[in-house]
């Protein structure tokens, strides 16, 4: 069974490279655009792996993070964080907020595919 | 004989010296009260009595009959008439803390050193032949008792000598036992007193003799007097009036009444006793003047000198004891005057000549501190000799020969001179130093003229052809006969010239010329000086004083400090429970500590207002005006200073506010900017790497990622347009095109180019063709610019399932459009900020910046109007509002 990748990101061509990318090397990918509904989409169904942009619509990436962060069921799970604001103070932010990996865009796709794997391989 | 008189002589003047020594530790101890009577104040004027008037008053009375009476009319008149000048002149003498006559002048002009000089100068030239006339006086009179055993001029010199230098000794002593010329030498003034009871005992007890012992009582002695040739002398009226005022002048102006009339007075109701007792001593001692005339005439051969009547009537009568009694009153008289006169000269000279040339020539310019007493005690001391040795000098080179009375006479109107300046500085606020100035000298040349330099005989100092024909033969300038006017007495003639040019060269300098501030502040207060010194108090005692120094001090310093400050003062004393004496260097320390709060002149003027139981002089209080003016000056600098620092520290805070205001925005901003970039970057990339490294994809799937890339590279340009666009706007450097055109024709390019996308979806839209015939006259394509933007906003978010925007035109004094559609419209919260940049409000799919209103703005802005959100209009309505002056009605 494959594994199973949650994306919650707002640009409908970034979404799309990614679930291309992804799908290419066999996982499963599941989008969603929307912040306010991510935490209660992740609680029905926790993913292996979650790619989180910061802005979004209605609920930041960082709250979704804090939140998930607190919930026995998603607080191991490893986040993939994305940014279109390269900046310290970010990155600092999702540290804090208990990120797993933390990346800029733009990106590589090499690069994110890597930092998939490794997310992955930890978990498993 | 002579011993005896030489030793009754010496005891008597030890007798003096241990009065004034018991006056002056009755002082210290402070059992002054007694010494502070009116009595002896009334009785210490008498050395107006010199042994001019005690010898000379007789030999006037056989000389010129009544005439000497104006010598003691005149100073009753001052005392009874003019008391009110006196008591001025006792004002301000104590307020002022003048210590001379010459100090009065100059303190009243300005503080003026050359008019100080001037007066001293003239008071020493005044006052020299008067000593030499004391000590002929004495000298004379020793003569008499000499006749037979001694009489050469040698040992007339001698007898001289000796008594010009216990003269000196007594008045070193007890002159300058006080730094403070203005304390009062109660040693001195006792002694005086004491010499002034002798003389009036011994010329009464003479006069007794004469009339009782001699005539065989009272009328035998007015029935002489009626056969003698002193009845049948006429009165000169004009040489009377004369001779009182000049007297009543000298009276005034007299360095030594002065000194005892002013400086040495203690209690200004004094003055009420004086009016009526002086007279009165005035009185006893002209009693017996004639009947002794007339009995010394009768009785003593012929061409005996009657200005030694008064010794030698009981000499020839063989009453040595009296005759001894009698040189003891002559004695006393001259003693006296030359103490007082020497004391009076002694600190004008000392104040007004040496100590500024000391000052200015070994003091290098030192202040006035401790070092400085013993020069001014020495300067004193050594003043006194001078002026002493000066009298003496005048009589060996005079030799001794004038009659006594024509020296009294001129002297006195030589100071004279100095009642126009003084009267008119203590009445006349509009006297000046230049007035004071030009008459003094105009008066003392005049006097110098017509009467000090002939009377030493013509042909001694003027040459005898001026005297007699005028200087150069000019008949008007005659000294004796000035302006033609020859035919009164030369004594008057003198008196009245030099008065007249005085007083007139006085009034008129004064009212030609302007006083400066000093003066002007001086003259108020000697004029005024009623209103503004206080009642004088008396001797208020030790005690008062000390509490009065601890509530001032208490105030000052505060209660804690003054307290300590005056227990170790008392400890330091050996008190314990009372307050500390105010010794000198007591007020010293407390000067010092009172300067520290309230600076130095302006404690050392309480200090004086309290110890010194006197006003504050005008020095004092230049002084603290100096010290409060520097004070406010400075402090009214620190508040423009300390106001200045707040308002820059406001500003700053401002600045610095603004500063991170504008920081935070940079920050937002660059953020946002990196954020626009950023995500159509990410796509680019991330398609163009699956394009490059993906084999084998579907056509199709190229395409979409290949047209994706070239969408975003397309938005990422309209995204750095827009923010140029911006940037251009927001600087300000915006070049705006006006050209004239219809409003209809800007809508209609705006609705081509923004009411459909690219799919072809199209926005419906209504308008009222007819309203929007306006032409304008402004950028139009800025216009349109903003105009695509509205339209294309309600293309892009009208969420209506059928999107509709009406665009409705109404002109009154503006010109307003507005663009209204029909969809849900813009939450409250966002109607804040939709303004501002990178404020997008619904989803990403619109694929805008956020910055297409933010750049409506700015260009509205620019053409002068303003665009706003337009609420309750059901959907998103904007309202755009154009100025007046832009549209113009269609023809």
């Amino acid at each position: 069974m494959s594994k199973r990748v949650m994306l919650i990101e707002d640009e409908p061509n970034i979404i799309e490279a990614i679930s291309f990318i992804l799908s290419r090397e066999g996982l499963s990918v599941e989008t969603h655009s929307d912040g306010t509904t991510a935490n209660d989409k992740l609680r029905a169904s926790t993913p292996d792996l979650l790619i989180l942009d910061v802005m979004l619509p209605g609920k930041s990436g960082y709250d979704i993070l804090r939140e998930l962060r607190e919930e026995a069921g998603t607080a191991e799970l490893p986040v993939l964080m994305l940014t279109a604001r390269g900046q310290t103070r970010d990155r600092e932010m999702a540290e804090r907020a208990g990120v797993s990996a933390f990346m800029t865009k733009p990106f590589s796709n090499a690069e994110m595919l890597d930092q998939v794997r490794a997310l992955m391989a930890e978990t498993s | 004989m002579l011993n005896t008189l030489v030793f009754v002589c010496s005891a008597y003047a030890l007798f003096l010296f241990a009065i004034a020594f018991a006056a002056e530790r009755a002082a210290m101890r402070g059992q002054a009260r007694w010494l502070r009577s009116p009595i002896v104040y009334t009785l210490s004027l008498s050395i107006y009595c010199t042994a001019w008037t005690f010898y000379g008053a007789v030999g006037s009375a056989v000389r010129s009959g009544f005439e000497y009476l104006t010598i003691y009319l005149g100073p009753s008149l001052v005392l009874i008439g003019w008391w009110w000048i006196l008591r001025k002149l006792v004002r301000i003498g104590r307020s002022q803390r003048i210590t001379s006559v010459a100090d009065l002048i100059s303190s009243r002009y300005g503080k003026s050193n050359l008019l100080a000089v001037g007066v001293t100068i003239l008071a020493v030239v005044g006052t020299t032949p008067y000593i030499a006339l004391q000590l002929q006086s004495v000298t004379l009179s020793f003569e008499v008792f000499g006749v037979g055993d001694i009489a050469t001029g040698e040992e007339q010199g001698h007898t001289a000598l000796w008594v010009a230098a216990g003269l000196a000794l007594f008045t070193v002593i007890f002159g300058t036992r006080n730094l403070d010329a203005n304390e009062r030498h109660n040693g001195v003034v006792m002694a005086i007193a004491v010499e002034a009871v002798v003389k009036l005992a011994a010329l009464l007890a003479v006069g007794v003799f004469v009339v009782w012992g001699l005539s065989g009582g009272v009328s035998e002695a007015l029935a002489k007097i009626d056969a003698s040739s002193l009845g049948q002398w006429q009165i000169d009226g004009g040489r009377w009036v004369g001779l009182m005022m000049l007297s009543a002048a000298a009276f005034l102006c007299l360095p030594r009444i002065f000194q005892v009339l002013v400086v040495e007075n203690e209690n200004e109701t004094h003055l009420r006793t004086a009016s009526w007792a002086f007279p009165l001593y005035l009185g006893l001692m002209s009693l017996f003047v004639v009947p002794i005339a007339v009995i010394g005439l009768e009785m003593l051969p012929e061409g005996s000198n009657p200005d030694l009547f008064v010794l030698t009537v009981p000499l020839s009568q063989g009453r040595d004891g009296l005759a001894v009694l009698s040189f003891l009153g002559g004695f006393s008289s001259a003693t006296s005057m030359v103490i007082v006169a020497a004391i009076a000269l002694s600190t004008m000279v000392s104040n007004h000549v040496v100590m500024p040339l000391w000052l200015r020539y070994a003091g290098g310019g030192a202040k006035v501190s401790g070092d400085v007493r013993g020069v001014v005690l020495l300067a004193r001391r050594l003043s006194i000799i001078g002026v002493v040795m000066l009298g003496y000098l005048y009589y060996r080179l005079s030799g001794g020969g004038a009659a006594l009375a024509s020296i009294g006479l001129v002297s006195f109107a030589g100071l004279a001179q100095i009642l126009p300046a003084m009267l008119g500085g203590i009445f006349w606020r509009g006297a000046s130093r230049l007035g004071a100035l030009v008459g003094l000298t105009l008066g003392f040349g005049c006097w110098g003229y017509t009467l000090f330099l002939p009377s030493f005989g013509a042909g001694v100092f003027l040459p005898e052809a001026w005297v007699t024909a005028g200087p150069f033969g000019i008949g008007w300038l005659r000294p004796h006969a000035l302006f033609g006017i020859d035919a009164i007495d030369p004594l008057l003639h003198a008196v009245f010239w030099s008065l007249a040019l005085n007083t007139g060269g006085f009034v008129l300098a004064s009212l030609a010329s302007f006083p400066g501030p000093l003066e002007r502040l001086q003259g108020a207060q000697f004029v005024n000086v009623f209103e503004h010194s206080a009642a004088p108090r008396s001797w208020t005692g030790r005690v008062a004083q000390a509490e009065d120094l601890m509530i001032m001090a208490q105030r000052i310093l505060g209660a804690r400090d003054a307290q300590r400050l005056f227990e170790r003062e008392a400890r330091r004393q050996g008190m314990t429970d009372t307050l500390p004496a105010p010794t000198p260097s007591f007020l010293e320390t407390l000067e010092r500590e009172l300067a520290g709060s309230v600076g130095a002149a302006t404690a050392h003027a309480m200090v004086g207002q309290i110890v010194g139981g006197m006003s504050v002089s005008v020095e004092d209080l230049m002084a603290v005006a100096d010290e409060t003016a520097q004070l406010m000056e400075y402090s009214a600098r620190l508040e423009a200073q300390s106001q200045e620092l707040a308002r820059t520290a406001a500003q700053l805070r401002e600045a610095n506010a603004k500063l991170t205001r504008l920081s935070v925005q940079k920050d937002a901003f660059l953020s946002q900017i990196s954020h626009e970039l950023r995500t159509p970057m990410t796509s680019i990339r991330a398609f163009s790497e699956i394009l490059r490294d993906t084999t084998g994809l579907a056509p199709e799937d190229q395409h979409k990622y290949s047209s994706i890339i070239h969408d975003e590279a397309i938005r990422l340009t309209r995204l750095l347009d827009d923010l140029l666009d911006l940037s251009v706007l927001e600087n300000g450097q915006v070049n705006l095109n006006l050209r004239e055109g219809l409003l209809s024709d800007v809508l209609d390019r705006a609705v081509a180019a923004a009411a459909a996308d690219e799919h072809g979806a199209r926005l419906r839209i209504s308008r009222d063709p007819a309203a929007e015939q306006i032409w304008l006259n402004t950028d139009l394509d800025r216009l349109s610019q903003v105009f695509i933007n509205l339209v294309a906003n309600a293309r892009k978010y009208c969420d209506a399932t059928r999107p509709a925007l009406e665009i409705r035109v109404h002109s009154s004094d503006r010109l307003v459009i507005d663009f209204v559609d029909n969809g849900t419209g813009i939450s409250l919260e966002a109607q804040d900020v939709i303004f501002e940049k990178f404020s997008r409000v619904s989803d990403q799919k619109a694929g805008g910046a956020g910055l297409g209103l933010a750049i409506c703005r700015q260009i509205v802005t620019r053409l002068g109007g303003e665009i706003s959100y337009l609420k309750g209009q059901g959907g998103a309505a904007f309202r755009v509002v154009l100025p007046a002056d832009i549209a113009m009605a269609a023809e």
